[in-house]
């Protein structure tokens, strides 16, 4: 059985923590294109709430989710969403490229599907180490336009890679929907093609989606042949970019977010429990939240010799 | 000890002895296990270190080279091989959004230790999408390095160093380069980065040329001398980071300067090569040409594709011009690996 208070923990923090950065957003302290997550929490949490923390996922510029869920220091995100040099990429990187090696969360890229085969490739190491690490790639569905989508579900696929595929379809990319975009819209049947069992899940359960990727990582660790694929159908509920909701712009009416607000798990999971335990959890996530953003605040930028270091490693220089 | 091997030879020992120090090295790419063995630079790969560590892939450049920079994110040394520099282009979304960043972008948490080769085609009408040279591409993009060797001892060594190098290196193979011999020490050994070579010394002009046209103007340094003309021939080997402060001193002696690539010149690295000497030089007076493909689609037919490429006669012609003011007819009869190439592999 999933721990509720930890799926709710996780899922509350999450849409706090982006609450803060739209709040925060209008002043231009973060200098960064942001892409909230708000509404499509539950499908990194029950993902990575099912994971080890030794496994390794894989995301996208929509990541803030992600990142949390997988254990990545929200310090050092806030901070990199101000250009500090606290930031976990030093400022250099910003909303679109949360890293946290350490937590398992490798680099997010701004270009859709780029992420996807190095997924592959990170899970084609672990299948030769006999590591027993588990890799996920998360991504939307607007990376299966991409070449890269298709060609990396059948190379891994082919070599039988531990890797656990996340799609979460929100329906658009960024204001096409999928149904303008792609005749066949069932992403798991398209998956099933590749030579992988798949699913599509109601993305708004989070326990649906923990006990659905606890099963199928207990399945690869004992020694299954990967990949898996599920679809986690899901909804943005703000603009594509930026803190604001769009409802007032045209091509979508804001009829279809209700039945997602209704199925809004901050809500579901935090009825569940004790009143006590909730507000316990509330306060802790909001103290945490506050000293974050103090020590974005607080924190220097970083020095003008920043400007060159990291393009080469140690050993290199140009 | 040394012994005289070809080019190909030479990488493909390389190869051997790295994938032998280090378990973690790994050669992936189109045809790399079949019989052909990547024009015998992947020779015995699969024989001594198994499927898993020398394996064909299927024709999926954009994402084969997201793998490869997944394995090498993960710490694993792939070596990604394409038959051809064009096919480059459609993993060119990898390699400058994603290899050439990584390290910056995420804040020097990730390295990506990773050797791409490629190979330009030409002779037995290898056409517009066989031919191309496109380093230049990738000297433009900061965070990715170039090697372009014309001989053997720097084609093996280039391949070491490349492999142990924390970050992405491009290999530029000419398949004319392929079958050049020369002295080759078995033991393994590095190539610098931003190092050139003198291939010949010479007071009167320096002919700066790269990867097989180093192979033909050295060609053309014989004919020049025959007309009382003494060329120094210098090889950049290492594109990015160039050795702009050792062309520079070469350019200083001589006060000439001829660059030859295997290339377009428009924004080529004949352009870098000639404004970074020049910068670099405290002489912006300094006589200067340069020569490349001409600038049309590579053509098939033998008589056109002759007058694509800059060949010993025209490099030589150039250079005379450039040093006595006045032009001289070279002859010369095509380059034997030309003439006996029949290709495509």
């Amino acid at each position: 059985m999933p721990d509720i208070a930890r799926l709710f923990r996780s899922v509350y923090r999450i849409r706090r923590v982006e609450e803060e950065v739209a709040r925060v957003y209008p002043t231009d302290k973060i200098k960064s294109p942001i892409h909230l997550s708000i509404g499509q929490e539950a499908v990194s949490v029950g993902v990575c709430e099912a994971l080890r923390h030794d496994d390794v996922v894989f995301g996208t510029y929509r990541s803030h989710a992600t990142y949390l869920a997988k254990g990545g220091d929200l310090k050092k995100m806030v901070a990199e969403l101000y250009g500090k040099a606290t930031g976990c990429a030093k400022g250099k990187g910003g909303s679109m490229h949360l890293v946290d090696a350490a937590a398992g969360v490798m680099g997010a890229s701004a270009v859709v599907g780029t992420t996807i085969p190095h997924a592959v490739g990170y899970a084609w190491v672990q299948k030769m180490r006999r590591s027993g690490r588990l890799v996920v790639s998360f991504f939307g569905d607007g990376a299966a336009d991409e070449g890269a989508w298709h060609e990396s579900l059948n190379f891994a696929a082919l070599k039988r890679v531990p890797l656990i595929f996340i799609c979460e379809n929100n329906g658009y990319s960024i204001h096409s929907r999928q149904l303008d975009r792609q005749k066949q819209a069932n992403l798991s049947q398209r998956a099933a093609g590749y030579g992988m069992p798949s699913e599509r899940l109601d993305g708004s359960d989070t326990v649906l989606v923990y006990e659905k990727v606890k099963a199928a990582a207990e399945t690869l660790r004992a020694g299954a042949e990967g990949p898996l694929f599920f679809e986690c159908l899901t909804y943005r509920w703000r603009e594509h970019v930026g803190p604001n909701e769009d409802y007032a712009a045209g091509y979508r009416k804001r009829g279809e977010l209700e039945p997602w607000l209704e199925r809004d798990d901050v809500e579901r999971l935090g009825t569940r429990l004790p009143d006590a335990e909730r507000q316990r959890i509330v306060d802790e996530v909001e103290e945490e939240i506050r000293e974050a953003f103090a020590f974005a605040e607080a924190s220097p930028i970083p020095g003008d010799g920043e400007l060159w270091t990291d393009v080469f490693g140690a050993e290199g220089g140009r | 000890m040394t012994r005289v091997l070809t080019c190909a030879e030479a990488l493909a020992e390389g190869a051997v002895q790295e994938m032998e120090r280090d378990p973690t090295v790994f050669v992936m790419g189109i045809g790399v296990d079949d019989f052909k063995a990547f024009y015998g630079t992947t020779k015995t790969l699969v024989e001594r270190f198994g499927p898993e560590r020398c394996f064909d892939t299927p024709l999926s450049e954009d994402a084969m080279t997201g793998f490869a920079i997944g394995a090498a994110m993960a710490g694993w040394r792939p070596i990604h091989c394409h038959i051809r520099m064009d096919f480059l282009l459609l993993g060119m979304n990898q390699l400058v959004n994603i290899a050439a960043k990584a390290r910056y972008m995420y804040g020097g948490q990730v390295s990506v230790p990773l050797v791409i080769r490629s190979v330009i085609g030409r002779s037995w009408g290898q056409g517009a999408q066989h031919s191309q040279g496109l380093h230049s591409l990738f000297m433009h993009v900061p965070g990715l390095k170039v090697f372009a060797p014309s001989t053997p001892f720097d084609a093996k060594g280039c391949l070491i160093s490349a492999i142990r190098d924390p970050d992405p290196v491009l290999i530029i193979e000419h398949r004319m380069v392929h079958p050049q011999r020369g002295h080759v020490p078995d033991e393994p050994y590095t190539v610098p980065f931003a190092r050139s070579r003198v291939l010949r010394p010479g007071p009167d002009v320096t002919i700066v040329a790269v990867s097989y046209m180093a192979v033909e103007a050295m060609r053309a340094a014989a004919l020049l001398e025959e007309a009382g003309v003494s060329a120094e021939v210098v090889d950049p080997v290492s594109l990015a980071p160039l050795d702009v402060e050792g062309i520079a001193a070469s350019v200083r002696k001589t006060g000439r300067l001829l660059v030859v690539d295997t290339d377009w010149t428009m924004c080529g690295a004949t352009a870098e090569i000639v404004t970074a000497v020049l910068e670099n030089a405290g002489e912006t007076r300094v006589p200067f040409r340069r020569m490349g493909f001409a600038p049309v689609p590579c053509p098939t037919t033998k008589n056109l594709e002759n007058l694509y490429y800059p060949s010993p006669k025209t490099i030589a012609e150039t250079a005379y011009e450039l040093v006595k003011g006045h032009k001289r007819d070279f002859i010369a009869s095509p380059a034997a690996e030309i003439v006996e190439f029949k290709g495509p592999f």
